[in-house]
């Protein structure tokens, strides 16, 4: 037995990937599948689930309506629509913004002296260290209309004898973005840092040896090379923001809700799983898409060879 | 157009900043003049600074005094994009992204050449170093070899006054860069654009060279054709990092015109040899002579420069046979050329053997002590 475990591959690969495998199919495959029939029930009264097959929650969630109001046979209500557009432009703005606060700092890194490097790198992950629902709530204090933004602000204006009405900045679109931004810098930040501290010094002479000055030197060959980078990047930000629930309550309240808000509220408010469970398999399903058509034009951040 | 040099390096020093803070020149006071269209050669072991003079020529690198002319122009703080001079580096530095058609049109976009233009500079870069047909490969799909090529005709496609190369063949199997010293000889002489070579091997410098600066510890020792650096070098180093060579310590006694009587304590012996720099009566000096210029002999043929020793070891190798004798107690290596073709052991030196050793005085050398 322990022979035959020394000489076959295939068995040495079957041990290795088991654990891994039963964590999956236990925590991620059956559940899946629960989340599927679960969403093609009904709510009890009690907030229990029938089972049947229905289309009903998909139907609701597209806004298809029989009862208009304008006497129509067939209508649609963009509620839910919107909600998903919402969480979408979200989620793209927050990785758009991320891709050009880390570029450049993952940029400076890697050209930092070697000993330095480590130094910034640490610098870069202390913000992790804190648990994430509490930096949501020093945006709070910060972005409140008593907070210490608009509390620097007061002085500054009373200093300079201006009147000054104190910014509502918290529970708006923007205060939602910021609090994304700042939360997923670091997950750019690494990846690209990566990609571009692989790419040789000689590569960045040989440019300017053949006469490319630095700012087409950045566009022909920085650039090109640090996409895998990029690229991961874009994935560890897009994914998790488009599902993300606690920055868009904290920082946005009422005003901004987002597909995760929606999710959690069918589960824990409105006690209707099987609509919280059509809402998580299009919420999934829709970002499967956006990956898949992302991926494959610029490719899975493996590097770009051959 | 109008200098006669196509690099001139005027009292160049180069200091770097040590990671314990203290200053190391890489480069220390050098001056020399590469002519238009010559293959020039700085040799050294690592760290004697043919890298960083190479660097400077190039920009990647500025002086920290003395200045870098190419064509007779002072480069002073220029970059590498403004100067007429390209590199093939050591790592051929090529763009992995990029096609090799990429690659080597990359140096004639950034001038904005027009694309047809482009695309037939090209095509006979790629004839030239015989890639053609493998335009839309990538770098990772080529071999050590071909990669090298496309550094190569990356470079020579902008047609620089300059060509710098970086030990650009020191990633090949011995086989290929043997052929590939040859191409690149005869690449030159086609182009007729000056190359400055760096290498560390100095069988590539002899094969390619038409002069070669020999460097050590930032200064050049001595810069010459390659028979010159060969047959007469000017000092103890350099005959000793060129090729192989017997030294024996002595104190000069007289100089008449080039040559020299030394006397040689070790045999209580005068030598005479031939000077080639300023040595006076009474200076310690280094005898040297290559082994291959020692004539054995069973019966003593010349008076001057004439000794007995005895074979040591006597090793045959095919072309040579290697003798180590004993002479007066000093070692002398000797390769013997075999001539003729036999079987018969009497006609190798045996181990044991008692021979006459002439050290011919035109086959020697007497050099100032580093």
């Amino acid at each position: 037995m322990l022979r035959r475990l020394r000489e076959d591959k295939s068995i040495q690969g079957t041990f290795l990937i088991t654990p891994t495998l039963v964590f999956m199919v236990g925590l991620l495959i059956i559940p899946l599948i629960l989340t599927t029939i679960v969403s093609f029930g009904h709510r009890s009264a009690d907030g229990g689930v029938i089972y049947a097959f229905s289309f009903d929650n998909y139907l609701r969630l597209i806004g298809y309506s029989t009862q208009c109001d304008n006497g129509a046979s067939v209508c649609f209500d963009p509620l839910y629509a919107q909600i998903m557009w919402r969480s979408f432009s979200l989620a793209f703005n927050t990785t758009v913004l991320v891709i050009l606060l880390a570029y450049p700092l993952a940029y400076f890194i890697a050209r930092a002296h070697p000993i330095r490097r480590n130094t910034f790198l640490f610098l870069v992950l202390i913000p992790l260290w804190t648990n994430f629902v509490i930096r949501v709530y020093a945006w709070m204090m910060l972005l409140r209309k008593e907070g210490v933004i608009n509390i620097v602000f007061g002085w500054i204006a009373g200093m300079l004898h201006i009147p000054f009405t104190p910014l509502e900045m918290l529970y708006t679109p923007g205060a939602v973005l910021v609090g994304m931004v700042y939360e997923f810098l670091p997950f750019m930040i690494l990846p690209i840092y990566t990609s571009l501290e692989k790419i040789d010094n000689s590569l960045y002479e040989a440019a300017a040896d053949l006469g490319a000055n630095p700012f087409r030197t950045f566009l022909r060959v920085t650039l090109p090379l640090s996409m895998p980078g990029v690229v991961a990047g874009t994935i560890l930000v897009f994914i998790p923001v488009m599902g993300t629930f606690i920055v868009s309550d904290l920082l946005g309240g009422r005003q901004v809700i987002l597909v995760g808000n929606l999710i959690q509220r069918q589960f824990l408010d409105a006690r209707d799983p099987t609509f919280g469970s059509a809402a998580s398999l299009i919420l999934m399903v829709l970002t499967l898409i956006v990956t898949y058509f992302y991926t494959r034009k610029f490719g899975f951040g493996e590097e770009i060879v051959v | 157009m109008g200098s006669k040099y196509a690099v001139e390096l005027r009292n160049v020093v180069k200091q770097f900043i040590t990671p314990e803070g203290g200053e190391i020149a890489a480069v220390d006071h050098v001056t020399m003049q590469i002519r238009n269209g010559e293959f020039f050669s700085m040799l050294g072991s690592s760290g004697c600074g043919k890298t960083t003079s190479l660097r400077m020529i190039a920009g990647f690198e500025w002086p920290t005094e003395g200045e870098v002319y190419i064509d007779g122009e002072p480069q002073g703080h220029k970059p590498p994009f403004l100067r007429p001079v390209n590199t093939v580096f050591q790592s051929y530095a090529l763009f992995q992204h990029m096609t090799v058609q990429e690659n080597v049109a990359f140096g004639l976009e950034m001038e904005r050449v027009e694309k047809a233009e482009i695309e037939r500079r090209v095509g006979e870069a790629l004839e030239m170093v015989k890639l053609s047909g493998m335009q839309r490969r990538r770098p990772k799909q080529l071999s050590g070899g071909q990669q090298q090529r496309v550094a190569l005709a990356r470079a020579l496609v902008k047609r620089p006054k300059v060509l710098l190369l970086d030990e650009p063949l020191g990633a090949l199997d011995l086989k290929l860069r043997k052929e590939m010293q040859l191409e690149l000889k005869s690449l030159q002489q086609e182009v007729g654009i000056t190359f400055i070579y760096v290498t560390h091997d100095q069988e590539e410098a002899l094969t390619m060279s038409d002069r070669i600066a020999v460097m050590s510890h930032g200064k050049v020792l001595q810069i010459g054709p390659s028979v010159e650096i060969y047959e007469r070098p000017t000092s103890r180093f350099v005959a000793d990092f060129i090729g192989e060579s017997n030294f024996l310590d002595g104190r000069v006694k007289s100089v008449k015109g080039d040559q020299a009587i030394v006397n040689v304590p070790a045999w209580g012996e005068e030598l005479t040899g031939i000077v080639t720099s300023k040595v006076r009566a009474g200076d310690e000096v280094a005898v040297s002579i290559r082994p291959e210029k020692i004539r054995l002999a069973e019966k003593q043929g010349i008076k001057e420069n004439s000794l007995q020793g005895v074979v040591v070891n006597s090793t045959y190798i095919g072309s040579d046979t290697h003798v180590y004798l004993d002479v007066r107690g000093q070692r002398i290596k000797v390769w013997e050329q075999n001539r003729i073709s036999t079987l018969d052991p009497r006609a190798y030196y045996r181990n044991g053997q008692k021979v006459w050793v002439m050290l011919l005085p035109e086959n020697t050398l007497v050099l100032p002590k580093d």
